[in-house]
This record gives C-alpha cells, structure tokens and sequence, in this order.
C-alpha cells in the first residue's frame, strides 16, 4: 500500500521525459515535440508557454491520461510505457493534482471533500481521522472544516483543493494554472503554500501564464513554445529569451 | 471503509435516480413474469406428457363384424390374421420400440366402457358383441406410433391404427404455442430492460461525474469507480426479478392449487414450490442483464 512519499529512495528522478514526441492526429504538428526534460525529488518548476503550447499535454502525460507518440517518460520510478492500465491508479496515487477550476465537490463539506481522496483509495477511518486535520491545518483551513465550498472564498477553495491533492502525500505535485481563478494577492498565499510543500520534499510542477509570480519566485521555468522546449533555466523569470 | 463508501454511493444514486431506478424494476418484474411463465407453461407441458402419454397407447382396432374399410372386405378378423399381427408386433424390426401388446376383446372393451361411464348412453344400449377387438400397443417411446402405424396398417384383419396421442395434440398445441408468445414479450420487455438499465446507468454515471473524475484523479481502481453504478442497475433488476418470482408464486399458489385444481382435478398441475425451480434462473437472468448494460455503458463514461 502506499504510504507517505513511497518513492524508494534510489529513484531520486521523479520526473523523466526522454524525446518525448506527442502527435494527437496523425499528420497534424505535434503537440510536443522531441521533449527531454528531467525533475529531481524537491524540485519546484514552472512550466510556461503560450496557450497551446503543450503544457497541458505535458501534464496529461505525467498522470498517463495520454500516452505519447514517440519516446519514453518515466514517473515515481515507473517506465509509463510499460505501466499496464490496471495499475495506472497506483500511479496516480504518486501524484497530486490541482487545477485552475478547484474541482471540488459541491455537496460535501471542506473535511469530506479532502477526506473523499483518501477513502476512494482505500484508506482506513483512523488514517483519515488523523490526516485530514492535520494537512487542512497546513493548507491554513484549520477551523473550516464543517464549512461548504460555495461558503469559501476562491483561495479557500484553491486550499481545499491543495489539501485535497496532498493528503496521501504524494512526491509529485501537478498543478494546471492553480492561481488562474485568483486575485494576485491571494495568488501570493497560495504560493507561499505550494513552497511549504515543495520544502517537504515534494516535487512541484505548475504550468502557469501569471508572469507576476514566476518572476517573484525565481524557480526553475521551463519553457515550451510550439510543443518544444525552448527554455530550461534554473532561477529563471517568466519572459526571458531563449539564451 | 471501502464497502461503507460502495454502500452510500449506490443508496445516494438509487435515491437521486428513483424514478429510473423504479423504472428498471417494474421492466425487468414484467419482462421476468412474462420469462417465468413460458418456463412454468412448459413445465407443466412436460408434467402433462409425462402423466399422460404414458398411459397413452396405440390402438390397432381389428376387423369388426361389418366394416366399410377395404382391409376387412373378406369379414371380422380371424385368429391367425391377429396372431400375424402380434407376430410382426412381438418379434419383427417393430418389436424394439414395442413396449407391452395386449389383446383387448370385445367382452373386454364393453366392460371397459360400462367402467367408465355406467349411467352412459353407450352402456345402456350397446352389448359386447357391439364392440370392437384391438390390440393395445405400448411404445418405449410414445413418439415412435409412425413405425408401428406403417407395420401394421396394411396387415389383414387391421382396419385402422390409432395414435391416442392425437387427443392431446390440440392441447399441447395451445400450451406450446402460449408459451412461445409468452417467450416472445419476454424478449421485448427484456430488451426494453437492458436499454432502461443501460440509460439509468449512464444517467447515474453522467450526475456523478465531478465525483468519478476526481477519483480517477487520486488513484481510485477502477473497480471502486464503477462498481457503485453496477450495483444500482444490479439492485433495481434484483429487485424487479425479485418482485416477479413473487407474483408468480401467488399466481400459481392461488389461482392454480386452490382454484384451478378444484375446477378441473384429472390434471397433474404444476406447484407453487415448481416456481423456486425457475426463480434461481430469473435472478441470474436478472444480474447477467444488468451487468451486460454496465459494461455497454461504464466503458464510456468512467474509463481513464
């Protein structure tokens, strides 16, 4: 069973894109292209580039809901194109995924929409007892717990929803657009939240258009243009040139 | 934790859906009635062949006194014509499927008759000498009358050969032919179940979607995905076959044992325990059809 960061220790890549080339119909240009990208456990990268440019198929290929044309990606130390469909759940157990619109479920409370991720996996009522109020007080919900989601605000919601990505611990946390919902101001909170994360050693990879926050953060960008990485630079800001 | 979370799903979707739900289990309890009677029909068919053409028998009347029929232009029948007839019964290719051959005489088959029916017109006016000799043929196989009707047919002394069967034919030609209508609505409201399983399903499946996505998302198997939506269409046929063994079980408790059999007791009736033969059957029927629509749906709509 998984249990908290359940990578093994040896696999300190995370992430491994080798000429990863993904053509969705046949003739049309790819939406990415010979792409060899490599994350190390604790590594907080932005992924950036024009809409259409591949991020979300970037994305899509890491949680394997697409599987690509040419080349090979490895994740929490599975070889994907060797991963059978019955075990991609235990794949995806690995990865925390957040995105631009919460997804949260409406008729649940903050506390079961987090406790939701845990018991569809399987987990025992103790485990969730325990862990639920303990990442709702890392995400800052502490005392929100019995509150409905349209009762949040948007950053509150993006917390639950962060909560909710993080509970089982996983090494990998995906992010598509998290601040693209939010005021800048409560962009900032959320980023301050998802660096606490990655200072535990998660992974964090977030593809992202809001220039404003690559630039404050001075992570590592990657830049895709056209399905291509153009850009792959460590400190790096939203808008610089490919050197 | 897991069974707990099952059980609250397909309640929670039995309830959103109720009025498809209770859709499915009126469907599958018509169509299953209508299966279930075909299969009672035919068991009683078989009730009835088996009570009745046993004791059924072939009939080889021989030549009367007077006769119209060609084969007994020179007169009644004689001794050796009637010991040649028991010969190719007893001893030719005919004595294989040759059962028993009995000899009834005309002091017999008047004596027979008054039995049957002393107070009878027949019995108060007709004599022994009035009746007609026959030999009285039991078969192995009561199908195989053809063989011995061609053996004996053209033998002197034989005026004609009768299938007692032919008594029956009409009857079992009404029950054959209600239970093949019976099948046949059966068929359409089955069909019309799968279809009404295969909506309610996809119509569970497309209200519960936020919460399937996100269970893909976190690494739920598939099988905790799609079994609450195949337990819903499972629980409403169940239900609906469930309801159906019942109602046949009061159709024939009461309308056949109490009723039917005081109306018309030389019938060898089917019994209410006969439905618990068929009901295991209409249960199965009931989940197979079910799980045929959830795999026709689930593909679709909750795959990865």
């Amino acid at each position: 069973m998984a249990g908290a960061v359940s990578t093994p220790r040896a696999h300190t890549t995370v992430i491994r894109f080798d000429n990863v080339t993904k053509v969705y119909l046949r003739g049309a240009r790819p939406a990415l292209e010979d792409v060899d990208v490599t994350l190390e456990r604790g590594d907080f990268a932005f992924l950036v580039g024009a809409s259409g440019s591949g991020k979300s198929t970037f994305l899509k290929l890491v949680l394997r809901e697409e599987r690509p044309t040419a080349g090979r990606i490895h994740v929490a130390g599975r070889d994907l194109g060797r991963l059978a469909s019955w075990r991609v759940p235990t794949l995806r157990r690995e990865i925390g995924a957040v995105f631009q619109d919460f997804r949260l479920l409406p008729n649940k409370t903050v506390y079961e929409n987090v406790a939701f991720a845990l018991q569809v996996i399987g987990k025992g009522k103790r485990q969730i007892e325990n862990t639920v109020p303990e990442t709702l007080d890392l995400v800052g919900l502490g005392g929100k717990e019995k509150r409905m989601p349209h009762e949040l605000s948007g950053g509150e919601q993006q917390r639950v929803a962060i909560a909710r990505a993080f509970v089982n611990h996983p090494p990998i946390l995906l992010c598509d657009e998290p601040t693209g919902n939010l005021d800048p101001s409560t962009s900032v909170g959320i980023m301050r939240l998802l660096d606490r994360i990655n200072r535990t050693g998660t992974t964090v990879l977030m593809a992202t258009h809001d220039e404003q926050i690559v630039d404050q953060m001075r992570k590592r960008v990657i830049e895709l243009r056209d399905g291509r990485v153009v850009r792959d630079q460590l400190q790096g800001v939203y808008g610089l040139e490919t050197v | 934790m897991r069974l707990q979370f099952i059980a609250s799903e397909v309640w929670q979707g039995l309830r959103r859906n109720a009025t498809m739900a209770i859709a499915v289990v009126i469907v599958t309890f018509v169509s299953l009635a209508f299966l279930g009677s075909a299969a009672l029909l035919q068991m009683q068919v078989t009730n009835l062949k088996n009570d009745w053409l046993n004791k059924v028998e072939v009939s080889i009347f021989l030549c009367p006194d007077v006769s119209s029929v060609a084969n007994c232009a020179s007169g009644p029948v004689t001794k050796s014509q009637q010991d040649a007839i028991e010969r190719v019964l007893t001893t030719g290719a005919v004595s294989k499927i040759v059962k028993s051959v009995y000899y009834e005489s005309k002091q017999e088959a008047y004596n027979n008759l008054v039995e049957r029916d002393p107070d009878g017109v027949f019995s108060q006016h007709l004599t022994a000498d009035a009746m007609q000799p026959s030999l009285r043929v039991k078969l192995k196989d009561p199908e195989q009358f053809q063989v011995v009707a061609d053996a004996t047919e053209k033998l002197e002394g034989v005026e004609y050969v009768k299938d007692q069967r032919d008594v029956f034919k009409t009857l079992f030609q009404v029950l054959n032919r209600a239970t093949l209508i019976a099948a046949a609505l059966a068929a359409v409201m089955l069909l019309a179940a799968v279809l009404l399983i295969t909506t309610t399903i996809r119509l569970s499946a497309l209200s519960r979607r936020r919460e399937t996505t996100i269970m893909r998302m976190v690494g739920s198997s598939k099988t905790l995905i799609q079994l609450p939506f195949m337990l819903e269409g499972a629980i409403a046929a169940t239900l609906g076959a469930v309801l159906s063994i019942l109602g046949l079980w009061l159709t024939v408790r009461y309308l056949i044992e109490d009723w039917l059999s005081t109306q018309f007791n030389w019938i060898d009736y089917i019994r209410a325990s006969d439905v618990f033969v068929v009901a295991p059957w209409m249960l199965l029927i009931a989940v197979v059809l079910s799980a045929i629509a959830s795999l026709v749906t689930l593909g679709r709509y909750t795959s990865a």
